[in-house]
């Protein structure tokens, strides 16, 4: 006799046949009908209707029936509130039953039911149960703080549950305090700044010893609330991880992780010459070996974050290298990351070891790891230099196995390998050569025509070789087309004689047959810049590029520091920060490593509804912690966001990035002056759209520099301050002024890439704010940004934008957009960018006005310190259009009149009182909206001190 | 903490759910689906996977995937852990796990779910507590219950739930005691195809099956502690009685449990017990292919090697193969292109082998890709890693109790590259 039974029952009017069994006289019988009813439930049948009759069952002595009823309540007392109210008695009863079996279930199931009408009078049990003389009774309750807390959080803390809990992590029973301790964690989460879980060595020490005797459970939440605690000093820090440490023999994996989270975190603060810190890391590296002969499930879990591990602490694991070997029947998520990790821990020492299994696999069945295992072996060579030899040589060897996609892989890694160590094994073009006809796939013919076009003057036949590719051209992916075209341009400037044909058949198919934008403009350019200047063309095209390495593919390190704090989690499988994806984290904690690792403590920041938040954000790279698709990207479209190497010098970058995504570096930095560029005149704004694609973008920033830069006006400019800080701008920093220049105001930046990507497509707009602004045109940003680049960008404003009173009135709240992602903030723009160049009244107007404007609205303030002859100032405000209609000498003061004029038209009139041989100036303003005047004196302050 | 758990059969049917917080919705699993079907094995559906508000974190056991949803920031091993308790005690109580059994139980299965997780928190999960709260299904019990109409739930709190021992109940009696250890060692190694080894490292678990009435207080004591350099413990034992004196000092479990597992890592030397030697050759241009292969024992200090089987995925390009083994059975399928040949026990003095020619597609070319050959076996009476109980002693109780201990070796993960 099985429950089976009670699938079977799905004739028509079982409902009704249910209702009459459950009615029934006979106990038995109820509770038959009761597990079918669960039975239906689990099934995912409505039984809701059934809701009266079960709940009257509720009463009872028979503890199977009343937790069978229990289970049915859970899950329908949301749809059946009303209803549900009937079970309240019951409940109430029974959290004072003398079995603490029959309380504990009570109030467990009481705060699993989320209506609110019940939580009202499930205040009263669960005060008594959180302080029942049974253990169990109370670790039930601290549970239920948490599951009400979920359903009204303001009730929970009305009721001074939340100190009630924190009293239980001082609670005897050891069980009692991890569950308190995983109660709070959980209502922790959902405010993050509560400071709810208040660490202090006393309560360190309770958890300490709790840790020892609680469950497996618990101590996974014991360890994960540990490891959000700072110790004071490495004393301390060295005293918790010696009472850690016997945790990483634990059966439970999760628990090993947790611990090893709290041994990485408070490792950083022991000094690296303490004996016990070598002692510790020899004891980290057996139990994450262990991990790796459990289940697939749980491998691929510590595998990604041994991933982490590895980066922050190579030493660790560099001895165990054997232990990540594939196996055959891996389950291909756990053979990707296990070869992850074997680059990682690739160093000359293993090279051998680690070449001869990557061969191996590249014999496997299975096509995606195949292909993963040739990349690897290029990352092998780019990552140990002595082996760069060796690992050509197998490469060439998985050539001549002639599988179709292992040579495509195979060429792909070798252009790579050129990028790193140029004029070294060009011997092998000739291999390479011979497997042209076999590549069909976009990316290796791509390489094989970089390859061609980087060595031409090597092979004979480089023009044929390329002619054969350019006969499909159109049928070529973007990535060929574009890869052909700067391939044929360099084959020309090396070869000229015999290859003028072939560069004009290109140059036409680029520019007249082809509606890719990106194609076009890069014809054109190369078109133009062989006509014109043949030299300049070949310094641009032949450029030497800089090199590329193998830390392209590591985490950021602000974000692996991050990462590190959350060994274990979602984060560190994912390798984000948990405030990338976790919903439900409604504000998030960000965590740092503490000691010498916390190295740049939260920058400035200029908006003071930022300063709550202790730690910005740090940048993310969109994880290519994967086998790194390509080393350089040479000519994919430019959001693809690998990373590109760090550039050596700016005109290296420029030559670089010609050859690569985009012309703009060309135009924007190297040639600025190049007459050439006037062909393209056109206002910024007025671009036609064909050239707002990324290779036009270092055209409108010439005009811009060109509008911007040398004005000679005296006008004020406040040096640049922080915007954002990288932290914040996942990588893109943002510091910046104002300025007014020939009338126009300006905003310039400067746009610094600190992440490890390139960054692409910037765009900026602002809110409504109180004067108007607006940005004249768009934001125009030499493309892409690489990492470690910084540019100088100057944007137009005009004050026709939305108007919107701002607190303060000159704060202006600035939305930056790029590849990445969006990102906020404000700034303050000083007051004189706003002064009109109109703004000289005549002096009689001048007289009447400020007679006019009551005064109720003059407003007087002193600036100090400010060491200037009434001249002198004069010409100073001057210079940022603040004109001076008068001056009177009383008695050795000299007072200025002057006005200004606002964009939006208001005047402000003026008296400077200046008191020869005293450094006080005394300011009095009118205006007949007084509002401005604050700003207006931060701004004469600003301008006369300067 | 943990959401939901959904049960999804290997035809993709999902046949239990269970709610610990408010309701997912079933369409959840949809993700799950999708991931299934991009997998192009059962067992190559990743681990963890993401959708818009929720995270399906999910085990395949027993052709079964246990899929938990969780909605905020959980750790995936604690995840992984718990849903592999689930199973265990899913196995504990209804002998197997599978489709079957679990609909059978149904309300037995919820009943346990219901005391493993409170509002996602953990709450009981030793399986002799459990046992306590809920009795497992047996064919006499739920006659008893049919008739006298009593429940299989237990009345009384599970006194072990508070106590400092919470493994274990009190009041336990037994007529006979008696507590037996298996020492049971796997091999994981991978060979290469000259016969040297590339990897090879044991992992060991020490099983017990303790009856003992009252509260034994037990040492096990080793020939050669030092073997254990990397070992997981059961949460009874002392650990610093271990880290002192290398003595394994613990109140056990009732029944069966495990009391420790190790690993003894690639860097000690590890004895590989079997030898194979093969030959498999293609030629450009035939259709013919030559198979040889050749199991003999080695290092095996003299015990016998027995329950060998031999599997081998080989190249797609193999049509069939006509093999003439020495001794045992061999299957092929074409289909699968599996290989599978039983071996039984090796006699040194004459070697299995098994011989024959391949046939592969007309006019194909040579296949790319080598054959890897799976090697399964056991040795009984020895742990290859030279692992000596030294003696077991008992002490807080005045009984002599029946020890015994068993030591065993089998292959994990033993592969040898063509």
């Amino acid at each position: 006799m099985t429950d089976s039974k009670y699938f079977t029952t799905t004739k028509k009017g079982e409902i009704f046949e249910l209702k009459a069994e459950l009615n029934s006289d006979k106990k038995e019988k109820k509770k038959e009908a009761v597990k079918k009813v669960i039975a239906s439930m689990t099934v995912g049948k409505d039984v809701s209707a059934l809701f009266p009759d079960v709940v009257n069952c509720m009463q009872t002595d028979n503890l199977e029936l009343k937790k069978l009823v229990y289970l049915y309540l859970m899950n329908y007392a949301k749809s059946q509130p009303d209803m549900a109210i009937m079970a309240v008695n019951t409940f109430v009863k029974d959290c004072e039953d003398p079995n603490p079996l029959i309380r504990a279930l009570a109030v467990r199931t009481m705060g699993c039911i989320r209506v609110d009408k019940i939580t009202e009078y499930l205040c009263e049990p669960l005060r008594k149960c959180l302080k029942d003389e049974d253990p169990y009774v109370r670790k039930t309750a601290a549970v239920c703080v948490a599951k009400l807390h979920d359903i009204n959080a303001q009730l929970v803390e009305d009721q001074g549950f939340l100190d009630t809990l924190k009293d239980l992590i001082s609670d005897s029973n050891p069980m009692v305090v991890a569950n308190a301790v995983a109660a709070l964690s959980e209502i922790a989460e959902s405010h993050p700044n509560s400071n709810l879980l208040d660490l202090n060595p006393q309560t360190i020490n309770k958890l300490l010893t709790a840790l020892n005797e609680c469950t497996e459970w618990g101590q996974i939440f014991i360890l994960d609330c540990l490891a959000n605690y700072t110790p004071r000093d490495d004393r301390e820090s060295q005293s918790i991880c010696e009472r850690v440490t016997p945790r990483l023999s634990h059966a439970n994996s999760a628990v090993v992780l947790s611990a090893v989270k709290v041994l990485m975190k408070f490792m950083e603060m022991l000094p690296k010459d303490l004996d016990y810190y070598g002692t510790l890391l020899k004891k980290l590296a057996p139990p994450l070996v262990t991990l790796l002969s459990a289940e697939p499930e749980l491998q691929y879990v510590a595998l990604r974050n041994i991933n982490l591990i590895v980066q922050r602490r190579p030493e660790i694991l560099k001895h165990e290298m054997k232990v990540f070997f594939v196996k055959y029947n891996d389950p291909i998520y756990v053979k990707l990351e296990k070869l992850d990790i074997m680059i990682r821990l690739a160093s000359q020492a293993n090279i051998a070891q680690v070449l001869a299994e990557l061969k191996e696999y590249a014999t496997e069945v299975d096509v995606d790891f195949v292909r993963k295992a040739v990349r690897a072996i290029g990352r092998c060579a780019i990552k140990v230099e002595q082996s760069a030899e060796r690992c050509v040589s197998t490469l060439l060897d998985l050539i001549q196995t002639k599988v179709n996609y292992v040579v495509q892989e195979a060429i792909v890694v070798i252009k790579d390998i050129f990028r790193k160590y140029p004029n070294k094994y060009e011997s092998v073009i000739a291999t390479l050569c011979e497997n042209l006809d076999s590549l069909d796939e976009p990316e290796a013919r791509a390489a094989m025509i970089w390859i061609v076009g980087e060595y031409a003057e090597r092979i004979d036949n480089a023009d044929e070789l390329l002619e054969s590719f350019l006969e499909g051209f159109h049928d070529e992916s973007t990535q060929v087309q574009l890869q052909l075209l700067t391939g044929i341009v360099k084959l020309f400037l090396k070869k000229p004689t015999e290859t003028q044909e072939l560069v004009q058949q290109v140059l036409s198919l680029a520019t007249q047959d082809s509606d890719n934008p990106d194609l076009r403009d890069r014809g054109y350019i190369y078109w133009r810049l062989l006509s014109t200047d043949p030299v300049a063309a070949k310094e641009v095209v032949l450029a030497e590029k800089p090199l590329i390495s193998e830390e392209t593919d590591l985490i950021e390190p602000t974000l692996l520091e991050e990462l590190i704090c959350h060994i274990g989690t979602l984060a560190s499988v994912y390798h984000k920060p948990p405030s990338a994806f976790v919903e439900g984290s409604r504000g998030v904690q960000h965590k740092r490593l503490p000691g010498s690792a916390g190295s740049g403590e939260s920058v400035e920041s200029p908006e003071p509804a930022s300063a709550a938040v202790p730690e910005a954000s740090p940048s993310i790279i969109p994880s290519q912690g994967d086998l790194l698709g390509d080393l350089l990207n040479l000519d994919l479209t430019p959001p693809t966001s690998t990373a590109a190497p760090p550039p050596t010098s700016g005109l290296q970058m420029g030559a670089m990035d010609l050859l690569g995504g985009g012309l703009d570096s060309l135009l924007g930095g190297d040639l600025g002056g190049n007459p050439m560029g006037a062909g393209f005149g056109a206002p910024a704004s007025a671009m036609p759209p064909s050239f707002s694609a990324p290779a036009s973008g270092g055209l409108d920033d010439l005009f811009d520099l060109g509008g911007g830069v040398g004005m000679p006006t005296g006008a004020y400019t406040p040096p640049k301050t922080m915007w954002l800080p990288a932290m914040k701008g996942k990588g893109l920093e943002i510091s910046g002024t104002f300025a007014r220049r020939s009338g126009v105001i300006q905003m310039e930046m400067t746009l610094t890439n600190k992440a490890m990507s390139v960054m692409t497509d910037f765009a900026i707009q602002f809110n409504r704010n109180s004067f108007g602004l607006a940005p004249a045109g768009p934001l125009q940003v030499l493309t892409p940004l690489s990492p470690n680049q910084s540019i100088e960008v100057s944007l137009p404003l005009n004050t026709l934008g939305p108007i919107m009173k701002m607190d303060p009135l000159n704060n202006l709240q600035v939305a930056v957009k790029n590849n990445i992602d969006v990102f906020y903030f404000s700034c303050q723009y000083p007051m004189s960018v706003l002064f009109s160049e109109d703004g000289k009244m005549e002096s009689k107007v001048f007289l009447v006005t400020w007679k006019d404007i009551p005064n109720d609205n003059e407003t007087q303030c002193q600036i100090k310190d400010c060491h200037l002859n009434s001249d002198a100032a004069s010409n100073k405000l001057q210079g940022s259009n603040v004109f001076t209609i008068a001056k009177r000498t009383v008695e050795g003061q000299d007072m200025l009149y002057q006005s200004l004029k606002l964009t939006n038209g208001i005047w402000v009139l003026a008296e400077l009182k200046v008191q020869t041989g005293s450094p006080v100036f005394t300011v009095s303003l009118k205006c007949r909206a007084p509002e401005v005047s604050q700003a207006v004196f931060q701004s004469y302050e600003a301008i006369l001190r300067n | 903490m943990i959401h939901s758990l959904f049960l999804i059969n290997a035809s993709g049917d999902i046949f239990l759910e269970k709610h610990w917080k408010s309701v997912v919705s079933r369409s959840v699993c949809d993700y799950f689906f999708e991931a299934q079907e991009r997998a192009s094995e059962p067992e190559n559906v990743p681990p963890v996977i993401p959708t818009p508000h929720h995270y399906l974190i999910s085990v395949l056991r027993h052709r079964i995937y246990f899929v938990a949803v969780i909605q905020s920031e959980v750790p995936p091993l604690f995840v992984i852990e718990f849903l592999h308790r689930v199973v265990d005690t899913f196995q504990d109580y209804f002998g197997v796990c599978t489709e079957a059994a679990i609909k059978d139980n149904v309300v037995v299965v919820y009943e346990l779910l219901e005391e493993m997780l409170d509002n996602g928190f953990p709450l009981a999960t030793e399986s002799n507590i459990l046992k306590e709260l809920i009795k497992p299904p047996t064919i006499l019990r739920t006659m008893v219950n049919t008739i006298t109409g009593s429940t299989n739930v237990g009345e009384q709190l599970p006194t072990g739930q508070l106590s400092v021992v919470p493994w274990r109940r009190t009041g336990v009696k037994y007529t006979n005691n008696e507590a037996y250890f298996d020492v049971v060692e796997e091999i994981d190694a991978i060979i290469d195809k000259s016969g040297s080894t590339i990897t090879a490292e044991i992992q060991g678990v020490i099983d017990a099956c303790v009856k003992l009435t009252g509260m034994p207080d037990l040492t096990l004591s080793f020939m050669n502690p030092r073997l254990l350099d990397d070992v997981s413990f059961h949460p009874c034992v002392r650990f610093k009685r271990w880290e002192a004196e290398r003595i394994l000092s613990f109140i056990p479990p009732d029944g069966n449990f495990r009391l420790l597992s190790y690993h003894v890592s690639s860097q000690n030397l590890v004895a590989i017990p079997v030898y194979v030697k093969h030959n498999i050759t293609f030629r450009e241009g035939s259709s013919q292919g030559r198979f040889d292969l050749t199991l003999g024992p080695k290092q095996t200090m003299g015990k016998a090697v027995e329950s060998v089987l031999v599997s081998s995925q080989l190249p797609r390009g193999v049509l069939n193969v006509n093999l003439n083994p020495s001794q045992g059975t061999y299957t092929f399928d074409p289909v699968t292109k599996l290989l599978s040949w039983d071996v039984g026990k090796i006699n040194p003095q004459k070697l299995p082998s098994l011989k024959g020619s391949m046939s592969l597609q007309a006019g194909a070319s040579k296949p790319d890709e080598n054959p890897t050959f799976n090697i399964q076996f056991k040795i009984q009476q020895m742990a290859i890693s030279g692992l000596k109980v030294n003696r077991l002693d008992m002490y807080g109780e005045k009984y002599k109790p029946f020890k015994g201990i068993k030591y065993m070796t089998k292959a994990g993960k033993f592969q040898v590259r063509t």
